[in-house]
This record gives structure tokens, sequence and C-alpha cells, in this order.
């Protein structure tokens, strides 16, 4: 048997892990589990799979990976040739795309938790949470403004790679949660450079770019 | 604000009743007044208002129906609902910041399918509506469309190949409306998809969507997450549309041949009197 996901479609986490698979042209078998409104993630059968009922879940023969992150970096380790979605050579890159892998685990905290909210009407300090969205979104728009004077369009280089993958759900999703993208220029460029991939793939939310867009951005 | 008769003495979907666990009791807010819904022991369900007075309930079509007023009028009726071979699906509560008016209109318009459900309800070149009928059936106070057409990618999660979809679409009540498309493993009949809105303010509600198809080969789970896709494609569209009110004054915006349901539905809102989550004059 191939490659498992188990999925739930408007998760921005799950998301992550369709998108680099479609980027890297990996087929897999997803599994739909019913986090809404049914709640089955919560429940006996699949908390047998993944203790802690969170989606996604990456099932692979015998392994099964239970964080976006880690299969994020397990995909593109056991199917990118180029080894340039996660290049482990470089010390320094390595860690700085670990950081935005852990940078993107607050952006699910803050936005992603807004977004739940805002969307299924789960209970939330909503206020305070996109208080801290706006600290992290603040964080991310500094650091791709300045990749911006190096040339650079990416995280960590002139190439995308995992740590982008990371962080692209959530931050595109925002407004869903009430937190909009008017004061992060960088940001929406960046955005837009994701959207561009060969392979890109869209999801609820997240629109693909038209044609008369494509044009306007060029 | 008053809320208008019309408004206060209607139905609205309170909870999915499957999803009601004895013992355990939800709370939603319906235009601004806040109900508790409850699955006592004796497995009877009961909703009740914040002074402990007990309100109006009908269960049907898998969800709780209640009211802040007196519905002096049963819930509207989907005969279909009664129909031997139908899965019945429900989606669950989306909540969209906007006027419940503007989500029941979003959901009877076609001409957004190409550019908002690409590749799904709709793709380009395919963007023309063609010409259908619009009608204020006053016999049973409902607004029906009819004769629509429209070429669809994946008109369904049954769909295996792009088709042309025959479209329905009937508004029972002001927050209720109901298309009837054609069923891709059964294109004699009508597949029946519900959207049931519950207004928690005028700017701010949830949408319940409930389906009544033909698809035997579908899982249940594959079913509700590809009607949650499509009604999240529209939702971001929707908390965007300015004013957030509905507006009812035909001087406030253009429509065009395309927007004939909508120029009905508001027509026959204002008719009504049902001015909760609308705007009457342009401000």
């Amino acid at each position: 048997m191939g490659l498992q996901l188990y999925d739930y479609i408007l998760s921005g986490s799950a998301y992550k892990a369709r998108l680099l698979m479609a980027l890297l042209g990996v087929d897999y078998q997803p599994v739909a589990i019913d986090f809404h409104p049914g709640g089955e993630h919560k429940k006996p059968d699949f908390l047998a799979i993944n203790p802690a009922g969170t989606l996604p879940v990456l099932v692979d023969g015998d392994l099964t990976l239970c964080d976006s992150q880690a299969i994020l970096a397990y995909l593109a380790q056991k199917f990118d040739p180029t080894d340039t979605w996660f290049p482990t050579r470089d010390p320094g890159v390595t860690g700085r795309i670990l950081q935005w892998l852990a940078f993107a685990g607050r952006l699910t905290d803050t936005a992603g938790a807004a977004r739940l909210h805002d969307m299924l009407g789960r209970p939330l300090n909503i206020e305070k949470a996109r208080t801290n969205a706006h600290m992290v979104l603040r964080e991310l728009e500094a650091h791709l403004t300045e990749q911006g004077f190096r040339g650079d369009n990416f995280l960590t280089g002139s190439n995308p790679t995992i740590a982008d993958i990371a962080c692209f759900p959530y931050t595109a999703l925002s407004p869903d949660g009430g937190i909009d993208h008017d004061d992060y220029p960088a940001i929406r460029k960046w955005l837009v450079a994701i959207r561009r991939l060969p392979g890109f793939i869209e999801m609820p939310g997240i629109h693909r770019l038209h044609d008369m867009r494509d044009e306007a951005d060029a | 604000m008053t809320i208008s008769d019309v408004a206060r003495n209607d139905w609205y979907p309170v909870a999915i009743e499957n999803l009601l666990i004895e013992g355990q009791p939800e709370t939603v807010v319906l235009m601004g007044e806040t109900l508790t819904i409850l699955r006592a022991a004796d497995d009877q369900i009961k909703v009740t208002a914040a002074d402990g007075s007990e309100c109006p309930l009908t269960l049907r079509y898998g969800h709780v129906w209640s009211s802040i007023g007196r519905p002096e009028h049963a819930l509207f009726d989907i005969p279909e609902a009664a129909e031997e071979g139908r899965r019945m699906v429900d989606c669950g509560p989306v909540r969209v910041k906007a006027s419940p008016l503007r989500v029941v209109e979003n959901f009877l318009d076609i001409a957004h399918f190409p550019f908002v459900h690409t590749d799904i309800l709709g793709a380009e070149p395919h963007t023309e509506v063609e010409p259908y009928k619009v009608e204020i059936r006053d016999t049973v106070d409902e607004v029906w469309a009819t004769k629509v057409r429209f070429f669809q990618p994946q008109a369904a999660k049954s769909a295996e190949e792009g088709q042309m979809t025959d479209y329905m679409y009937r508004v029972p009540a002001p927050c209720v409306s109901i298309l009837y498309k054609t069923s891709p493993p059964r294109p004699g009949a009508w597949d029946v998809i519900g959207l049931f809105v519950r207004p928690i303010s005028e700017e701010l509600c949830d949408a319940y969507a409930w389906m009544a198809l033909y698809d035997e080969d579908s899982n249940q789970t594959d079913l509700v997450q590809f009607q949650q896709m499509i009604f999240l494609q529209d939702r971001s569209i929707l908390e965007n549309q300015i004013p957030r009110l509905l507006p009812l004054d035909p001087k406030m915006e253009i429509p065009t041949r395309a927007d004939t349901t909508s120029v009905a539905y508001r027509r026959w809102l204002k008719r009504k009197g049902m001015t909760y989550g609308a705007q009457l004059v342009a401000r």
C-alpha cells in the first residue's frame, strides 16, 4: 500500500502535506476524517492512530507521522531527488529551516486558532489570539522584507523549501480569522510567489491565481 | 433594535439532531438571544431561552429548529426528504461574518461558479448564464427559479465528468434556500441541497448545509467535505461584501440579467417586511 493521508479539507495543516505532495508529484490516498461537525478526530478509532487527536496523519507502511512539520521533512527527504526542498548539507540552512518549522507552529496557535473560532465557532479568547497573530505576522513581514533586499523571494533563500510550505497555509488563511494582510506587503508578495509555483494546488480560502491577476502582479 | 415580527416568529436551525449528546447542553445565539438545547435523559430534546422559558421546537431534516417568537406556521415542507433511496447528509454549521440574507442570496447565484468554484461548479470559458425563469409563487409565498442550466466540471462528489446541470432554486423562508440539481448518478432525478441559516446578529450567522442525495458510492465524510469545500470558497467572498447588510433599495446596486433570482428575492423580502439583516434605504 502506498501513502495514506488522514485528511480534513478545511485543515491548513493537512493542506501543507497535500500541497507539498502536489508540488513533488507524489501520489497518496486521502482518508477524510469528519473533523467538523462529527468530531471524529477525538473519537477512539482515530485516537488509536494519533493519541494527540490532531490532523493530518501520514502513514507510509510501518511509519506513522502525526506532526505536519515532521511530515513535510519526511516527504521532502524521501521524494525530492533535487534535494532543494529540505537541503541538509549546510548546517546553517538546516537550522534556519527547522526554526521556520517551529515558527509555523506559532502561526497555527494564533492565526489558525482565530480561524477555527471565526469559522467553526470554537471557543477562544479571540482578541488575544488576533493580537498574538499580528505579532507573529510582523516578525514574518520583517524577515521577508529583509529577504527582499537580498533579492530572495522565499524564507531561506531564492528557492522555496519546506519552511515556506509550513508557514504558508495559516498566513494565507488568516483573513478567515479576521486578521487581514493590509499591513504586510512583503507577506502578500511572498504568498503570490508560492501560489505561482508549478504544481500549486488551492484549498478553500486560498484561491489560485487567475490569468488577469497574474498579469497585474507581473 | 427591534426585530420585526416576521423575523422573530420564524423557525431557525439551532443544532444538528444526531450530534446532541444526552445530558450535554449546547448553547447558540439566535438574533441576539442565547438558547440552550438539551437532549434530556428521556431522549426528549428541549430548547430554552435565557430566562428559562421553553422555546418552540420542530425536529426535521436532521436539524433542531426553534424560534425566539411564536411561529404560527409549520416549518416549510421538503417533500423529497421523504423519498426512498436518498442519502441524508448534515454538513454542520459554518460561521460567516455577513448578513444571513447575503448568505442566502449568494446560494441563489450561479454566475460566480466559474470564478469562485473554479473547475468544480464552473470553469472558464463556460461563464454564460442562459435565461431562466423566476417567479414569486403567491399561493405558497415562496421564490422559485426554474429552467436554470449551467456547465459544471464536477457537479457533485459523485460526478465523473463535466456535464450540463439543470438547477431549480426555491426560497421557502427568508433565511433558507433549497436547490435542486441534476443528480449525476441519476440524470432524471434531482439532488436536493438546503442551506439553513441561523442569524446570530444582523451581520453574523451560522449556515447549516444539508443534502438529500442519490449517491450510493461516496463515503459520508467525503460528501460532507465536498460541500464544506464549496461553502468555504464562498465564505471569504461573502465576508468582503459591502455593505454588510443586504440592500433592499433597488437603486443601491445594478443587477444584470443573471441576477434575476436575487432581484426577486430582495423584492419578496421587502414585501414581507423581512428587514433583519437588510438595509432598506441606501446610506
